[in-house]
């Protein structure tokens, strides 16, 4: 029987010849990584475990960016936790305010991650490599902790759903539209347990920044992880940045799927996941009349080069709507400081918005964009549970950076094509 | 191994956002961080709750975040043990590593209301619902995560190999 990206990887890195979904293996890993809520965590366990080593100084990633630069006592506390054991243990990879960016914008952006890969990281969106042909998945403190000593990891293989790609994706139309659609398409638990692995003749159409767009919100469908076939798109990408040799792996033709589905993305329009589940979508078209309070344009699902550009080439030279507060987060000090070079930072200020260095702040209700009662956001960001990013009665509508950005112009939701 | 106590139910979908909001996590002490634990979705579980305690939910339980805390926080606030019809898959691994019992049967969740007192065998997986007089039978853990379970958790297991 054939395997599937996911499962040849896994069985290479398990040192097997073969896997098979339901299998429980032990892989080797590549990556370790933490960010400053989760690593405190690992540390802890780390130590009380009476661990003194770690399996690979230059394979554990610790980047600090849910709470920097610090948002309160406690979090600095947590963040110089981190950096006294990056310290101690001469960790290679550890990202401090001024080097750091959104974890998930910043380690493919380095090279650290690559593909073939076989990654753990103590963050739900670590899914998000699989865009690289890497198989990547989000794990817990202690996960990471055992990672961190031992470097291997505990699995249980995955069968997967197989997601073929055709068309290509129409003007004011992104890859986060495509992975809304998917997710309102099979629900929040659509993949659980499984591989969302996307082929077929759409992918050569679809940039790396909307790859990892797709793979960063596999999560939000249950989903181990997502991956996509190395083509030359992520080949143009690694070559010159993969500071590891890469290896490449396909699906076998007679590859087992629990599900397939056909997505044709020239059919495909902005989209708008309403609260509190990303499930919950609706063509932009049906949300014109809700008015918002906030913008958040950034984040680990849509922080990257082309979401700057998407909101850029909507809001330059123009005035963000009067009361809506508009939040622009760069994901990365490179994206940070292309902006500047652009002149996006300027535009984007000139129209009325604010620009923050790299965090994940706002995103998960931490700090720089928290709501009120009552109050709604439009964000890029890639959940909208209930109280996630302030009060229990505040609302997130999960939608693209072009949605993100229209609506900032007009105070409410919508529709991009209408202002490209 | 067993464990008897109250139920708290609640729906599908119950993420961790809601388990543990982010706005506390600026901290990894468990005690405070139990303090806070369901109050976005119940307000007054943290009255309510006491050791022994069962908490029932529906599908995909602990979606979102992988965030630890989450089901550190619900052992640390008296929990015994969560039955639901489906756990999120990070959850379910964090769950096992630090040594939260977890069961899954849809039927269990189904049957049972909350306030309902309940029995867990851990070895036959038999969930007993005292009140209503009904039985469920859960799907046992496979052989490698049972002996993590028995080992204490997954740092635990480790050291016992070395």
């Amino acid at each position: 029987m054939g395997m599937t990206m996911t499962q040849k990887i896994l069985a290479a890195h398990a040192g097997l010849p073969s896997v098979k979904a339901g299998q429980l293996i032990n892989a080797s890993l590549d990556i370790v990584l933490g960010n400053d809520i989760t690593t405190p965590v690992a540390i802890n366990e780390f130590n009380k475990a009476g661990f003194d080593s770690v399996y690979d100084k230059g394979r554990i990633n610790i980047v600090l960016d849910h709470f920097v630069p610090n948002k309160d006592i406690k979090a600095a506390e947590q963040s110089k936790q981190c950096r006294e054991f990056a310290c101690q243990y001469d960790i290679e990879n550890f990202y401090d305010v001024g080097e750091m960016g959104i974890e998930h914008a910043l380690l493919p952006e380095k090279g650290i991650v690559t593909a073939g890969d076989c990654i753990i990281g103590a963050d739900s969106h670590t899914c998000t490599y699989g865009a690289l042909g890497a198989f990547s998945t989000g794990v817990g403190s202690t996960d990471m902790a055992a990672g961190m000593a031992t470097g291997k990891c505990w699995f249980k293989v995955p069968a997967a759903m197989k997601f073929i790609l055709t068309g290509t994706l129409p003007k004011g139309v992104s890859g986060k539209d495509v992975i809304l659609h998917i997710i309102g398409l099979i629900g929040v638990d659509g993949a659980l347990y499984q591989s969302m692995e996307f082929t077929g003749p759409g992918v050569a159409a679809l940039s790396m920044d909307d790859r990892l767009t797709i793979c960063n919100m596999a999560i939000e469908a249950g989903a181990k992880n997502g991956i996509f076939p190395v083509d030359e798109i992520t080949r143009a990408y690694l070559d010159g940045r993969s500071q590891r040799p890469y290896q490449t792996y396909e699906a076998d033709e007679d590859a087992v799927y629990a599900a397939t589905y056909e997505i044709n993305l020239s059919e495909l329009v902005p989209t708008v996941s309403y609260p509190h589940l990303p499930e919950n979508t609706h063509p932009v078209t049906d949300a014109a009349d809700i008015a918002i309070d906030q913008v958040v344009i950034g984040s680990c699902t849509n922080g990257r080069m082309a979401d700057m550009e998407a909101a850029y080439e909507i809001l330059h030279g123009k005035k963000v709507k009067k009361g809506v507060r508009v939040i622009i987060i760069p994901g990365t000090m490179a994206i940070y400081k292309e902006c500047i070079r652009r002149g996006y930072t300027e535009a984007f200020i000139d129209a009325g918005c604010v620009v923050s260095t790299p965090t994940c702040g706002p995103c998960l209700g931490g700090y720089m964009g928290i709501l009120a009662a009552g109050e709604r956001c439009v964000s890029t960001t890639n959940r909208n549970f209930v109280g996630r990013m302030g009060h229990v009665t505040s609302e997130v509508y999960l939608a693209s950076p072009a949605v993100a950005a229209a609506s900032a112009l007009t105070g409410k939701i919508s529709d991009p094509r209408e202002v490209l | 191994m067993n464990a008897k106590g109250f139920t708290h139910k609640y729906p599908d979908n119950v993420d961790t956002d809601v388990i543990i909001p982010a706005r506390y996590l600026n901290t990894s002490d468990a005690k405070e961080l139990a303090r806070h634990c369901m109050e976005d979705i119940d307000t007054d579980f943290t009255k309510k709750v006491k050791a022994g305690d069962i908490m029932v939910g529906g599908f995909n339980f602990g979606c979102g975040s992988s965030r630890e805390h989450a089901p550190l926080t619900i052992k640390t606030a008296g929990i015994s043990c969560v039955i639901a019809k489906t756990f999120a898959r990070i959850f379910y691994r964090n769950a096992i590593n630090i040594g939260l019992p977890i069961l899954e049967c849809e039927a269990a969740s189904n049957g049972i209301d909350a306030g309902d007192e309940v029995e867990v065998n851990f070895d036959t997986g038999v969930i007993t619902n005292i009140t209503k007089g009904q039985s469920y039978q859960a799907e046992p853990f496979p052989e490698f995560i049972q002996q993590i379970i028995k080992d204490g958790g997954l740092m635990a297991s480790i050291r016992r190999q070395a």
